[in-house]
């Protein structure tokens, strides 16, 4: 294996090579996954896993607008992500496959793997001339019930996400989780105050409609909650049912009620008609408390689609790679940690992460994001 | 090597404090101990409503056991024991325990931004089977114990506290531990939920709750019953506080019934003389008479029972000098005879809230004052002064006046109301600041690093530089001023374009340009500048400005030439 660390300045557009270990580095490279401008690029298959700028040929590994952007010729991704890129990106030249199925795209084999982060999110693994490299998306070991789960796939570089690639983030088991939304709730209801639980409209929403319908028979829904919902079960997806909120229903059915909304509706006047009411927030940041309260929530729920700490160290070493790439998160730390465990490791930089969901501080972004939503659904 | 003896020792003590751990005393069922505590932290840390906390707390002082009140109280007024354990041993035992490098506790503890926390995520989970509910007194008063044992037996007694703590729990424990509980209570509030409980009144519960006292050796009724009588000679009153004055004066009504005076930059102070004993007490609720030795001959020139509210400020023959001057004396537990014939005090008295035994807070301050002033003149000593009444005539005339402010080296003005009782905490009507301009210049961020509690994993806290020729001198820090949303731009910046990481601090790429306003400025040669800001912090973020215009360091030259100096 080619031991290259190589650094992508987002701003200048160079690559940039970390001095360190530059003396490891030969004068020509062929990585079967080069770090570019627009992103993940495979030379030899001519093409690009989740590109940020648009490109003839895009595998996409899931459907949240940091990873999956428009304006690309071609996309391939999990026939589940298909109606989602449609939904989010508009008409396109989409190809949804199996997990498991190899595309041969130029002599280079590429196929899906679940990744357990959102409905259809994959990992891609790429194989030429007996090496295989692995890119992970945004992922999560444990299973949710909704998302088919994580499956470790075999490499030889793993490229992954690092998100909460710190020891402090160790999520409680979903169903205490569960438990504390529920008795959030119930609380809430007992002093007739409605509670509004912050979730993205894609992933998130979904997996706390179960445990939230187990305790209550009415879910009200913000209009990119219930759009998301309507595409899923358009494509025969099945949830427990929610209300769209619209300007018509009484404020007096509100009280007390429930509401799923999207990060970017947090703070604006849309909640005041829910008043009085009660912010809970359902984030893995939420497992710090300085998040909560500068999110101003009355609770935070460290509910995450993404890998732990552990789930990250987990998976690292299920796939048996000899070499790990770590992007978006806490890339340096999780690199240097891998490093002194005998992993080889470097760190990328990737213009992921703004994710809606877990991306704190991006919230213009999150206002963009819930626009387009309400525009293109 | 150790010997078998040792190991034989070690063994035994471990017993002992087995034994010890057994028989914690657990607190009555529904009074709640620790958990019912850190329940309460939690409510109170994330809760966005002010009745939500008040209920809490009010909540917590029915249920919680009379001992752990009292320890609520001192806490929460600040009055934490003294460290038992010195937080790079505790941070080194959460390391061991959590089996991770020190590098990577490092880096948690910057995006977590808080020490206690940053443990209690780290420590490995509880072992529900070993979970205790012990009362907080009693952990309390064992860190007291702990503060002179060695090493070892304080690592063994945190470490068992810690594995029969949930995550929760084990937050407030290290809290204790490394420092104040800033969790969004006020001692205000604090108050004005014991009063919700106890039959006494808020006024009176502050004061009780005031100066110096012991938790561990104080009861809940020697502190707050309605006959407890005050014997500690040396408390305090709560300081009344004024809020700041903006836009037209004529609100106020009639300029004949205001008192101007000039706003000192100081420490705000009690001087108190009673059963023959001076005290001086910081509005910070701290004890500061060893401090300021130069008071002590005021000791016998006083009368007895009287209490002045003031201003400690350094001065000579009379006038001002710069704060930054008293800061080189203030934070030293031995003063230098250099430091005091550098730094000379003198306490500018502008209250008086006890005379002769008496509670004077309820008198108008025209007679408060009138007494004040014959109190001043018979002591006849220049540690002793009378902060100015400002003679004026109209609001016009007094705005003129304020204009002048720096140059006898206050920052504005004070305007009471002739009539108005002391009154207790923050209030509004009676007591205004007005204070000047501040001092503004331009200047570009160099560095960035993350943020504590509510900032924690954002880039909230900057350096600034100005230039000097071809080179980028930095001269100030700066952590506030910006709205939420400013900083998650800036925060988005930083991360885009730093340079180098040296630790947790970032150095970025000089282009974000920041009008910095700050209260005063003084010479000195501990910063590379040559300059030390009083009170910096970010006016607005200058879009409009390029870097190439920013203020040099020859522009803060001159401004320390023009307000540096007295």
């Amino acid at each position: 294996m080619d031991i290259l660390f190589v650094l992508i300045n987002s701003t200048a557009n160079t690559v940039l090579f970390q001095a360190r270990y530059s003396h490891t580095i030969p004068k020509t490279i062929h990585l079967l996954i080069e770090f570019t401008d627009k992103g993940l690029y495979c030379r030899q298959g001519n093409f690009y896993i989740d590109p940020w700028r648009p490109v003839e040929r895009a595998i996409i590994t899931h459907a949240h607008s940091d990873h999956a952007r428009g304006g690309s010729n071609y996309y391939l991704c999990h026939h589940y992500t298909k109606p989602l890129l449609q939904a989010r990106l508009g008409d396109g030249n989409y190809e949804g496959i199996e997990w498991n199925k190899t595309v041969d795209m130029n002599g280079v084999k590429v196929s899906l793997h679940p990744a357990g982060h959102i409905i259809g999110s994959s990992q891609i693994r790429v194989e030429c001339k007996g090496e295989v490299w692995v890119v992970s998306g945004d992922y999560k070991v444990e299973n949710d019930g909704i998302t088919t789960p994580f499956e470790p796939v075999k490499c030889n570089v793993f490229i992954t996400e690092s998100t909460f690639g710190l020891p402090i983030y160790k999520w409680k088991p979903q169903q205490e989780i569960y438990t504390n939304i529920q008795e959030w709730i119930k609380k809430n209801k007992k002093n007739n105050v409605s509670s509004i639980l912050i979730a993205y409209s894609l992933g998130k929403a979904q997996r706390i409609l179960q445990p939230v319908s187990e305790v209550s028979d009415t879910i009200y829904a913000h209009g990119a909650v219930a759009n998301m919902q309507q595409a899923l079960e358009n494509a025969w997806w099945n949830f427990p049912k929610v209300e769209r909120i619209t300007p018509g229903i009484p404020k007096s059915k509100l009280l007390g009620s429930i509401i799923i909304a999207p990060p970017s509706a947090d703070g604006t006047p849309w909640m005041k008609k829910f008043a009085p009411y009660a912010v809970g927030i359902c984030s893995g940041w939420m497992q710090v408390r300085g998040n909560v309260r500068r999110r101003n929530a009355d609770a935070g729920f460290a509910l995450s689609d993404h890998a732990d700490w552990d789930g990250l160290l987990t998976a690292i070493h299920a796939t048996g790679a000899e070499k790990v790439y770590a992007t978006h998160g806490f890339q340096s730390a999780l690199s240097r940690y891998l490093n002194e465990h005998g992993i080889e490791a470097a760190e990328i930089r990737t213009e992921y992460g703004n994710d809606e969901d877990e991306g704190i501080g991006n919230d213009t972004n999150l206002k963009q994001e819930s626009d387009e939503l309400h525009e293109l659904l | 090597m150790k010997k078998e003896e040792d190991y034989k020792e070690l063994i035994e003590e471990e017993h002992q404090l087995d034994a010890a751990t057994d028989e914690l005393p657990s607190p009555a069922p529904g009074t709640g101990g620790l958990a019912a505590f850190a329940q309460l932290v939690q409510v109170l840390g994330t809760s966005t409503k002010t009745l939500d906390k008040l209920a809490a707390l009010s909540n917590y002082f029915t249920v919680a056991e009379d001992k752990d009140k009292v320890w609520v109280i001192a806490i929460f007024s600040g009055r934490r024991p003294r460290r038992a354990v010195n937080v790079s041993l505790l941070q080194s035992w959460c390391i061991e325990l959590a089996g991770i490098p020190a590098w990577l506790f490092a880096e948690c503890y910057h995006t977590v931004g808080d020490l206690a926390e940053t443990i209690a995520l780290l420590l490995p989970e509880l072992d529900e089977t070993k979970h205790k509910n012990v009362s907080l007194s009693y952990y309390l008063e064992e860190l007291i114990r702990l503060e002179k044992q060695d090493e070892l037996v304080k690592k063994q007694f945190i470490i068992d506290a810690w594995q029969t703590m949930s995550q929760s729990e084990r937050f407030v424990f290290n809290k204790f531990i490394t420092g104040s509980f800033r969790i969004g209570v006020s001692q205000k509030m604090m108050v004005n939920a014991l009063a919700k409980t106890i039959e006494l009144d808020a006024s009176v519960i502050a004061h009780r709750i005031s100066g110096n006292w012991d938790p561990s050796t104080t009861t809940f009724n020697e502190l707050l019953s309605e006959h407890a009588t005050a014997v500690d000679f040396s408390k305090p009153y709560p300081f009344y506080l004024a809020y700041a004055h903006e836009g037209d004066l004529s609100v106020l009504g009639k300029p004949e019934d205001w008192q101007a005076e000039w706003k000192w930059d100081g420490i705000r102070g009690q001087m108190i003389k009673r059963n023959n004993e001076l005290f001086i007490w910081s509005r910070g609720e701290e004890l500061m008479t060893e401090k300021f030795p130069e008071y002590q001959v005021l000791k016998d020139k006083l009368p007895e029972g009287v209490v002045l509210d003031g201003e400690i400020i350094p001065a000579k023959d009379g006038k001002p000098l710069p704060f930054a001057l008293l800061q080189t004396r203030i934070g030293r537990k031995n003063i230098t005879k250099k430091q005091l014939q550098e730094a000379p005090i003198a306490f500018f008295a502008y209250d008086l809230l006890e005379y002769n035994g008496e509670d004077w807070r309820n008198k108008e301050l025209g007679q408060r004052r009138a007494t004040l002033e014959k109190i001043v003149k018979s002591v006849n000593h220049p540690t002793l002064l009378l902060s100015d009444v400002i003679e004026y005539t109209t609001w016009d005339e007094l705005a003129k006046i304020r204009e002048s402010s720096r140059d006898v080296g206050a920052e504005g003005l004070m305007l009471k109301n002739k009539y108005s009782v002391y009154k207790v905490g923050r209030k509004v009507g009676d007591w205004w600041k007005w204070k000047i301009e501040p001092l503004t210049i331009d200047a570009v961020m160099i560095y960035a690093q993350k943020g504590a509690g509510r900032r924690s994993n954002i880039y909230t806290d900057y350096t600034f530089a100005v230039k000097d020729g071809d080179n980028l001198v930095p001269f100030t820090k700066a952590y506030s001023g910006l709205t939420d949303k400013e900083f998650n731009a800036v925060d988005a910046f930083v991360k885009r374009n730093s340079l180098e990481k040296f630790g947790p601090v970032r150095t970025v790429k000089p282009e974000l340009v920041f009008e910095i306003a700050f209260e005063g400025i003084a010479a000195s040669n501990r910063h590379k500048s040559g300059v030390a800001l009083r009170f910096p912090r970010i006016l607005r973020w200058r879009k409009d400005k390029p870097v190439s215009e920013i203020n040099t360091l020859e522009d803060l030259r001159k401004m320390l030439e023009m307000y540096g100096k007295s």
